[in-house]
């Protein structure tokens, strides 16, 4: 077994490990209704991380807008649930509706692929955060209803839809879709990033995944050996966003109400994630899943921490960034420690 | 009438984003960094005069002073503790995560400090302003100042710039950083001038930006500070003439769109902007072009 797959195996062991530990626990009722709730949103939050980590650390760019295609994933389902919830039964509806969450996110993914990769470092960061605040905004100003003649559209408010006395709104504007079927469970969730992981470590360790680490390692050199740097940063970029969107459609099918509001997906969120990339190891895609879970239990476990749990991170980024990163520091780690930690240097390269 | 109401709305408003935008092109233009945090150095210098202006309860010339100052400090000490170690980093991305970094901070060390409870802020600005038109047209004392003040910092920086030596230095390091070292020029040292600068420019945006707007809180200048990227950028970034141009007309496309638009879209069309631009030409109104070399 070569090195590579068995890495590959040991992530997909700690995630199916770490489902079999928590269900046990709340078989033998060790787990709090609380702790219980926290469960599915893990799960999304680490298969946002991993897409993150797929762009940020793969493709070596960084996008502070990714919650914008989570967005676009959860509404674009819930749309859809809310619409066929009494038509469909449960299992196909909810597997037709990760189809479209992940196919609009994805879609969008290209779509703005297409103007933001063009960019480089700086512009390409603010512009993926311009479009992630686009994304909330339209969709905040966004009015559908259903009534007997079909669909209603508005960008002003609920009245302007024109209803017969039988409609009723489905996007509510600010007020957003209330009334998703609860679809998403702690299985499913652990299901769609096991398939998220097997699909990123796949890319990564394949011909493309490899053109797509040569374009962010030296985009100049990667073209000069015939590598379309185009196409690699646009399939990455947009793989990326789909699997963003397949969070947002767990995130949805979890919530009763759902908003989009910048408290899940304002770039600060986007930021939040972004801790979970680098504290789990830019380009370590298993550290992300680990990052995402330990960081998002733990603060909620402890309540006492949550005040100065953004305060705590912050300074933890601003460590770590200078760290592994600063050219002083890692020669003084060379010297130092000779050629004890050549390798956790090679990793971040 | 009531057109050109918001249309000086608009001019005040872009005066503000000016200011804050020649801290981020200056920065930009010499540091080749995002400094993400520079919209939240706009907060801590308000709540700075709000502290001050509570504490003495008099003059806020006082607070205002004491700002600066302070914020000058803060825009230093982070260049030397967070921004100079990355500097010559592998990855351009290690900067820019640390200036998040920085930011989110910021942010956190005002929330624990002051609370999220959003705080009214006393306009520093005691003038009523003019009434034009027999009472038709309205103008506010915080607006003229505003563009008064905006309008002689550019003065001044220009100047500065080109008439000093160590704006000339700006300069020079701002084109080529290496050449500019042979030539004795202290590379380190200017480059922290400029954060100097343009950390003492952010303390005055937010004085004018919490007078004409009163409600502060901790997120207070993240959004101001992110549109005020887009008018560095939408005027070219590097350029100081630049980031007034792109400034005045973001804050006239963004009052202008909240009004005969709609309120929930006029942050879309602002950051509208910032895509076509950087599609269409992406080195701004008034930027240079750079070639890139192999």
């Amino acid at each position: 077994m070569s090195k590579t797959k068995r890495d590959n195996l040991i992530t997909y062991g700690i995630v199916i490990l770490a489902f079999i530990i928590f269900q046990v626990l709340s078989a033998t009722g060790n787990l709090s209704s609380h702790m219980k709730g926290l469960l599915v949103p893990m799960t999304y939050y680490a298969v946002i991380a991993v897409a993150l980590n797929l762009c940020v650390g793969i493709l070596g760019e960084l996008s502070i807008g990714h919650c914008g295609f989570m967005c676009i994933g959860a509404f674009t389902s819930a749309f859809f649930s809310k619409v066929t919830e009494e038509v469909l039964p449960t299992a196909p509806r909810f597997i037709i509706a990760f189809i479209i969450g992940i196919a609009f996110a994805a879609l969008f993914g290209f779509l703005i692929g297409i103007p933001v990769l063009r960019l480089k470092g700086d512009y390409l960061a603010i512009v993926t955060l311009a479009f992630g605040e686009i994304i909330k905004n339209v969709i905040n100003a966004f009015y559908i209803g259903v009534d007997s003649h079909g669909l209603h559209f508005s960008m002003k408010n609920a009245m302007e839809l024109n209803m017969e006395a039988d409609g009723q709104i489905i996007v509510n504007g600010a007020m957003g879709i209330t009334g998703t079927p609860h679809d998403s469970n702690f299985a499913i969730g652990i299901a769609v990033l096991l398939i998220s992981l097997f699909v990123v470590l796949n890319l990564i360790n394949s011909r493309d995944g490899r053109a797509i680490m040569a374009v962010r390692d030296n985009y100049i050199a990667a073209e000069a050996s015939g590598i379309n740097v185009t196409r690699y940063k646009m399939m990455a970029f947009t793989i990326s966003a789909a699997i963003a969107g397949a969070a947002g459609v767990l995130f949805s099918h979890n919530i009763t109400t759902l908003t989009a509001s910048s408290q899940y997906f304002g770039y600060n969120a986007s930021i939040m994630i972004l801790v979970y990339v680098v504290l789990g190891g830019i380009g370590n895609i298993r550290g992300s899943v680990i990052a995402a879970c330990i960081l998002y239990l733990l603060p909620e476990l402890l309540r006492g921490l949550n005040t100065y749990r953004m305060l705590i991170y912050s300074i933890v980024l601003i460590v770590m960034m200078i760290v592994n990163w600063s050219p002083k520091v890692i020669e003084w780690r060379k010297r130092t420690f000779g050629n004890l930690l050549k390798k956790s240097g090679k990793e971040m390269a | 009438m009531s057109f050109l109401t918001y249309l000086i709305n608009g001019l005040s408003l872009g005066s503000i984003y000016a200011i804050i935008a020649l801290g981020y092109t200056m920065v930009y233009g010499i540091a080749k960094m995002l400094n993400f945090a520079h919209g939240d150095f706009i907060m801590v210098g308000c709540y700075i005069i709000f502290s001050v202006s509570a504490a003495l309860s008099g003059n806020p010339i006082i607070g205002i002073l004491i700002a600066i100052v302070l914020c000058t400090l803060l825009g230093i000490t982070t260049e030397f503790v967070a921004y100079r170690p990355l500097r010559g980093a592998a990855s351009p991305l290690a900067v820019l995560i640390t200036a998040i970094g920085v930011s989110y901070l910021l942010e956190n060390v005002a929330l624990l400090i002051f609370g999220a409870d959003i705080k009214s802020f006393t306009s520093v600005v005691k003038w009523e302003g003019i009434t034009l038109f027999d009472g038709q047209l309205k103008i506010q004392g915080v607006t003229i100042v505003t563009i008064v003040v905006s309008i002689v910092i550019l003065i001044v920086l220009q100047l500065f710039i080109n008439k000093t030596k160590q704006g000339q230095a700006m300069l020079a390091a701002s084109e080529d950083k290496g050449a500019a070292a042979l030539m004795g020029i202290n590379v380190n040292r200017t480059i922290m001038l400029t954060f100097a600068i343009g950390s003492a420019l952010a303390a005055i945006a937010g004085a004018l930006l919490c007078s004409a707007y009163p409600s502060l809180s901790p997120y207070t200048g993240a959004m101001p500070g992110i549109k005020a990227f887009v008018a560095a950028v939408l005027g070219g970034i590097g350029s100081i003439p630049g980031a007034m141009i792109g400034g005045l007309v973001l804050g006239i496309v963004e009052i202008l769109s909240k009004t005969y638009i709609s309120s929930q879209l006029s942050d879309a069309i602002v950051f509208g902007i910032l895509v076509i631009v950087l599609l269409v030409k992406p080195t701004g109104i008034l930027g240079k072009k750079y070639l890139e070399k192999v």
